[in-house]
């Protein structure tokens, strides 16, 4: 009687004890950068990085000519064909794609990273650049003018066809999967949606991480952040752009560092950005630079007319610093729609407006397939700030406990962490 | 004999080089528009929006750009067909373990410079740790192939002469794409000359006294080899790839 009340306690104990610990969890989350920019700037110290391979195997500058008889500008020569990477398993084992984020190559660190971990838990992983990567443009967008998410889905679902055919060892692939972050997130669903119609890849799962709700909204807010953060205006933007190259120099002369290591860059942030300002202004920054390409590169494409003269031919070793120059200056998301989409989709249906236009890139639109879809996740963080007020309410809504909520980590900020590494892998793994 | 062959396979490499650079530059009287289509100014055109008054972060010293743009051209296609192949022939026969001890050897002996360019920066700390490394990392460390000095609080002091005379104020000049190199300054370039002759002094002198004691005249061949070797083992330790921004804006 005694061993038996005994062993009682013993198993309440025990179930208290493992009821605990999830509960623990989801309390307790270490990233440890607080700030919403440094986060995104810092993304996660290296002590805080779950631990990947140095090194895997992966079939690195793959190319796939995805429009044969495409007649490409000479001045875009070298992105005829498109390139992406593969890593792979000697047999058979499902098959991930991952869409990489506004203005980034299948190569940015977040899809290197994203890469290992996926290959490190079984999949074989295909890196897809973004659809507004400048390569992505020129070889494989049929439009050459991306932002339109219904039209870039099906670019990204012809590719991902083309790459499955391309493949040797058809045998050796499983099940499919998608994941994206940032506008490669918001993307995925689409991509996903499609494939409900073509079936081709019957998706198993679909991770969106860190998506935009409506990616001209949250471009808008991301240029505002260059443009209401300069002092003096975007005409000092020189002055701004020496100081900060100051900030860095001074920082590295006066303490005791080696080289420009991530290292450097933890430990010196707060000299090299001593303000909020600051480090939004460098958020801005980067995200006006991949417009700028986004804005020549399909100017060229669509013949435009725009920033190059009409019917121009650039060549090869033409200078193109003045066109950067108009490009990046007084050209945000906004301008990049009105003076390159919008027209060519007004022409097809005049009584289209600007707004309807953009409100077809959102993930309203797919709310009820969003909502009813067990297969789709999404992962974001409580301060990122990429979204507006309600966005995140807004997912918690229609993704209910698919949606995976942290509540710091910025925009992208938290992806290397270690718990984020953990609950992505686990979403395809479950 | 066998050196006389290399010297005229350089030559034949540099007038190819002359060549593609001057039919590059030259080729720009082509036509600037398909029949029939006429060039239709911009909507925000360079004229008006492009403010001579200010300087913009973009203005690279530059002068050179017709000519730099297809240096960097040639590279590509040099990586692309000659380079890269070779390094990834390199990468498939040894195994990573013996590629890192072959880089960590290059990269011991490239300490030398790394030691004359901070002492000529007066810097005491940096040449201190840099001659500790090489005495630690030639020893313990087998020749280089091993790097305990980094892990016993020794870490790389990387100079070279372009730095030197950074440090002295001697200011960036010019971009400059180098063939083959790929990009430096003008700046950097006369460093890497002056880096390179030191080198290739020492490198005579430690030669000489080593085939002084081996009979035979496989001198050039082996010291080829060795060259070729350097040169492989450096591109493979760097992932810089051309046009990987796939951006015509902003290239490297």
């Amino acid at each position: 009687m005694k061993t038996k009340k005994k062993l009682h306690y013993l198993l309440l104990m025990c179930s208290i004890l493992f009821a605990a610990v999830p509960i623990a969890q989801a309390e307790s989350y270490d990233y440890p950068i607080d700030d919403p920019i440094a986060a995104t700037i810092l993304s996660t110290p290296p002590q805080a990085r779950a631990s990947l391979p140095q090194t895997i195997r992966v079939k690195q500058y793959q190319t796939i000519d995805i429009f044969p008889d495409r007649d490409v500008p000479e001045v875009f020569w070298y992105n005829k064909e498109m390139l992406y990477s593969v890593a792979y398993h000697k047999e058979k084992a499902p098959v991930i794609f991952m869409i990489a984020g506004t203005g980034a190559g299948y190569d940015s660190a977040k899809m290197k990273m994203m890469q290992k971990a996926f290959f490190e838990a079984g999949f074989h992983v295909v890196a897809l650049s973004s659809p507004t990567h400048p390569n992505f443009i020129v070889s494989a967008s049929s439009s050459g003018m991306p932002g339109d998410i219904q039209s870039d889905a099906k670019d990204l679902y012809n590719v991902m066809e083309k790459i499955v055919q391309k493949s040797k060892r058809k045998d050796l692939i499983g099940d499919f999967y998608l994941t994206g972050y940032s506008l490669g997130g918001t993307q995925a669903a689409f991509v996903a949606k499609l494939d409900e119609d073509r079936k081709v890849f019957n998706f198993k799962k679909v991770l969106m991480i860190n998506p935009a709700l409506n990616i001209y909204d949250s471009a808008i807010k991301l240029d505002k952040m260059l443009t209401d953060n300069i002092p003096g205006g975007m005409k000092e933007f020189n002055a701004f752009y020496r100081k900060l190259m100051n900030n860095i120099t001074q920082s590295y002369v006066q303490g005791d560092f080696v080289d420009l290591s991530l290292d450097f860059f933890y430990s010196a942030y707060s000299e090299i950005l001593p303000s909020t300002e600051e480090g939004e202004a460098v958020i801005g920054f980067s995200f006006r630079i991949s417009l700028a390409n986004l804005l020549f590169t399909a100017d060229v494409v669509t013949n435009s007319g725009y920033i190059v003269p009409k019917n121009l031919k650039l060549f090869r070793t033409d200078s193109l610093t003045d066109y950067c120059k108009v490009a990046a200056r007084g050209n945000g998301f906004s301008e990049y729609v009105e003076n390159i989409v919008y027209p060519v989709f007004k022409a097809k249906e005049p009584g289209l407006s600007l707004r309807e236009l953009v409100d077809q890139s959102s993930l309203r639109v797919l709310e009820n397939y969003l909502q009813k879809s067990d297969k789709i996740g999404l992962v974001t963080n409580a301060d990122d700030f990429i979204l507006a007020e309600g966005d995140v309410e807004y997912f918690e809504q229609v993704f209910g406990a698919r949606a995976k909520i942290y509540p710091r980590g910025g925009h992208c900020g938290n992806m290397a962490y270690t718990d984020n590494v953990a609950y992505m892998v686990d979403f395809f793994k479950k | 004999m066998k050196t006389k062959k290399t010297t005229s396979i350089i030559y034949l490499l540099t007038l190819c080089l002359i060549l593609a650079l001057v039919s590059g530059c030259a080729s720009k009287q082509g036509s600037r528009h398909d029949e029939g289509l006429k060039i239709i100014q911009a909507k925000k055109p360079v004229s008006e929006f492009v403010n001579k008054d200010i300087i913009y972060a973009v203005d690279a010293y530059d002068p050179w750009e017709c000519f730099n743009r297809d240096m960097y051209m040639f590279n590509y296609y040099f990586d692309k067909y000659v380079f890269l192949p070779i390094v990834s022939a390199y990468e498939f026969i040894l195994p990573d373990y013996v590629e890192d001890r072959i880089s960590g050897i290059f990269n011991n002996l490239g300490e030398l410079s790394n030691l004359t360019n901070n002492i000529l920066q007066l810097k005491g700390k940096s040449t201190a740790i840099t001659a500790g490394r090489i005495v630690v990392n030639s020893t313990v460390g087998l020749a280089g192939m091993y790097d305990p000095a980094s892990k016993w609080g020794m870490p790389e002091h990387d100079e070279d002469f372009g730095q030197t005379l950074g440090h002295y104020g001697v200011g960036a000049g010019p971009y400059l794409v180098l063939p083959v190199m790929g990009p430096s300054t003008l700046r950097d370039t006369s460093g890497l000359v002056v880096d390179t002759a030191a080198r290739t002094a020492m490198w005579n002198w430690a030669w000489d006294d080593v085939f002084d004691n081996v009979s035979g005249s496989n001198e050039s061949k082996i010291r080829l080899a060795v060259d070729a070797t350097e040169a492989i083992d450096a591109r493979h330790n760097i992932s810089f790839r051309y046009y990987q921004s796939g951006s015509a804006l902003n290239m490297t």
